[in-house]
């Protein structure tokens, strides 16, 4: 067993947009066939499709819906930065985009939650 | 195909379905917003997807893209963090592919059709 | 001169555990200012490696607070501000003694990047002529002042994850290579570099560039060779 790093070598900005992208791509993908099924459920008739949006009408449910938006604008930030980083000409690890992912997460996360209590 | 081969094509299928999904994710997101306003009912949204051919058809390309970089993505994840490679992880991403395409389209033709 | 400084350091081999030491300060003192101190006035037993002191030969890198840094060009009050200093050999390498670790495989990973120089010209032959400021030579050269000190393989975390991943020093010289016009070996090479032990495993985490001591940024160059793989492979010439 070699030596491993600890948090301390993981504080940089890069790395923070790595471990969200990381794990917001995996809390989506767990989502999507979840998602898919609710959807799926128009296919059983409006009632049904009815029946699971009252059974999610409820704080907890619109909690995590926002919470998935907010992952959903972070994934595709940070996923943009890493094509950039990937296609564009090299201008360094593009950390003024790390902040605007965050920025991106807060206006869609702030949009949505606008648009669920206005 | 090598090893070698494979997994530059890999990469490259990764990067292409995120192309395509990048603008898709812009218009989802926007819709979700606009959706969500005054609460979700079955009616308002099959009254906006039933027969709409032209957003049936944009959510199909965005999920086959999904059907191909979800599964990349979750395999670079078990090989990293579970420890899990080699033929039984691609075929355990390769068969959530195919669940996510037709759970996918599922979907969409329970509320278009 | 204010207290001494408490030091953890790393004693024994993969398994081990940290000793403490009382250094006192000193004004502009190095972390291997600090290691050579212990060695030479606490406990001789101590082991580690040296060479220049003055930040050129990369061969004193260790980890310093968590962090893979060149000890020589480290300064005790940028890293120790609160009096305390843990001292561990680089990660990702074998430990052959206490902050002495075994860079065999990292270089071993250099020539599996087929990280040499192939070139086609003799001694009698004209000097090869390179455009200095054509956009490979460019590459070329903000990668090229590497010293193969371990810094950049130390941090990254794919490397701890993977342990065939070629890493980010390797790729780099590979990358040099690649934008050396005058090499002859350049498809062997972007084989070399593909598949799950190179370029496309980097997932740009960045620690690499982050933490070079000569600022030099492997992400840069293992995206140019995810680039020209792809290419390659595309086009079936892989």
């Amino acid at each position: 067993m070699t030596r491993r790093n600890d948090f301390r070598a993981r504080a940089h900005p890069a790395y923070w947009a790595f471990v969200v992208h990381r794990l917001s791509g995996l809390a989506l993908a767990v989502y999507l066939p979840v998602h898919f099924w609710a959807l799926g459920q128009a296919i059983a008739g409006d009632a049904a499709l009815d029946g699971f949006l009252k059974f999610t009408d409820r704080p907890l449910f619109k909690f995590g819906e926002w919470g998935l938006v907010v992952l959903l604008a972070l994934h595709l930030m940070g996923g943009v930065r890493v094509l950039a980083i990937e296609f564009l000409p090299w201008s360094g690890l593009r950390k003024n985009w790390v902040a605007a992912a965050l920025g991106c997460g807060v206006v869609f996360g702030l949009a949505f939650a606008l648009a669920l209590v206005g | 195909m090598t090893s070698a081969i494979t997994q530059a094509k890999l990469w490259y299928w990764q990067r292409v379905s995120a192309l395509v999904m990048a603008p898709c994710v812009v218009v989802h997101l926007a819709i979700i917003v606009y959706a969500v306003r005054g609460g979700l009912s079955a009616a308002e949204i099959l009254g906006r997807t039933q027969g709409n051919w032209l957003l049936g058809g944009f959510y199909a390309l965005f999920v086959l893209a999904c059907a191909v970089h979800v599964p990349l993505g979750l395999a670079a994840i078990a090989a990293e963090w579970l420890g899990w490679r080699g033929r039984g992880a691609g075929i355990a991403a390769t068969l959530f592919g195919g669940l996510i395409a037709v759970m996918g389209l599922r979907a969409i033709y329970g509320l278009t059709a | 001169m204010s207290a001494d400084i408490r030091v953890k350091v790393w004693r024994g081999a993969e398994q081990g555990d940290f000793v403490r030491y009382e250094v006192p300060r000193q004004d502009s003192q190095t972390v291997l200012d600090v290691v050579t101190y212990i060695q030479r006035h606490l406990d001789p037993s101590l082991s580690y490696r040296f060479s220049c002191r003055v930040g050129m030969c990369g061969s004193c890198a260790m980890t310093v607070n968590g962090v893979a840094r060149w000890t020589c060009r480290t300064s005790v009050s940028k890293v120790a501000a609160d009096g305390k200093l843990e001292i561990a050999p680089l990660a990702n390498l074998p430990v052959i003694k206490d902050l002495a670790t075994d860079m065999s495989g990292f270089f071993d990973k250099w020539a599996q990047a087929r990280g040499l120089f192939q070139g086609r010209r003799t001694r009698h032959d004209e000097f090869a002529r390179v455009e200095p400021a054509s956009s490979e030579r460019i590459a070329a050269d903000a990668g090229i002042e590497c010293i193969g000190c371990g810094v950049c393989h130390a941090s990254c975390d794919v490397v701890g994850w993977r342990a065939e991943f070629l890493g980010p020093a390797a790729l780099n010289r590979a990358w040099t290579l690649v934008n050396d016009q005058r090499d002859t070996g350049q498809l062997e090479r972007l084989r070399a570099v593909a598949g799950d032990a190179g370029c496309h495993v980097c997932h740009t985490q960045g620690s690499c560039s982050e933490r070079c001591p000569k600022q030099i940024a492997p992400t840069a160059g293992i995206a140019g060779l995810k680039r020209l793989v792809a290419r390659a492979a595309i086009k079936g010439q892989l």
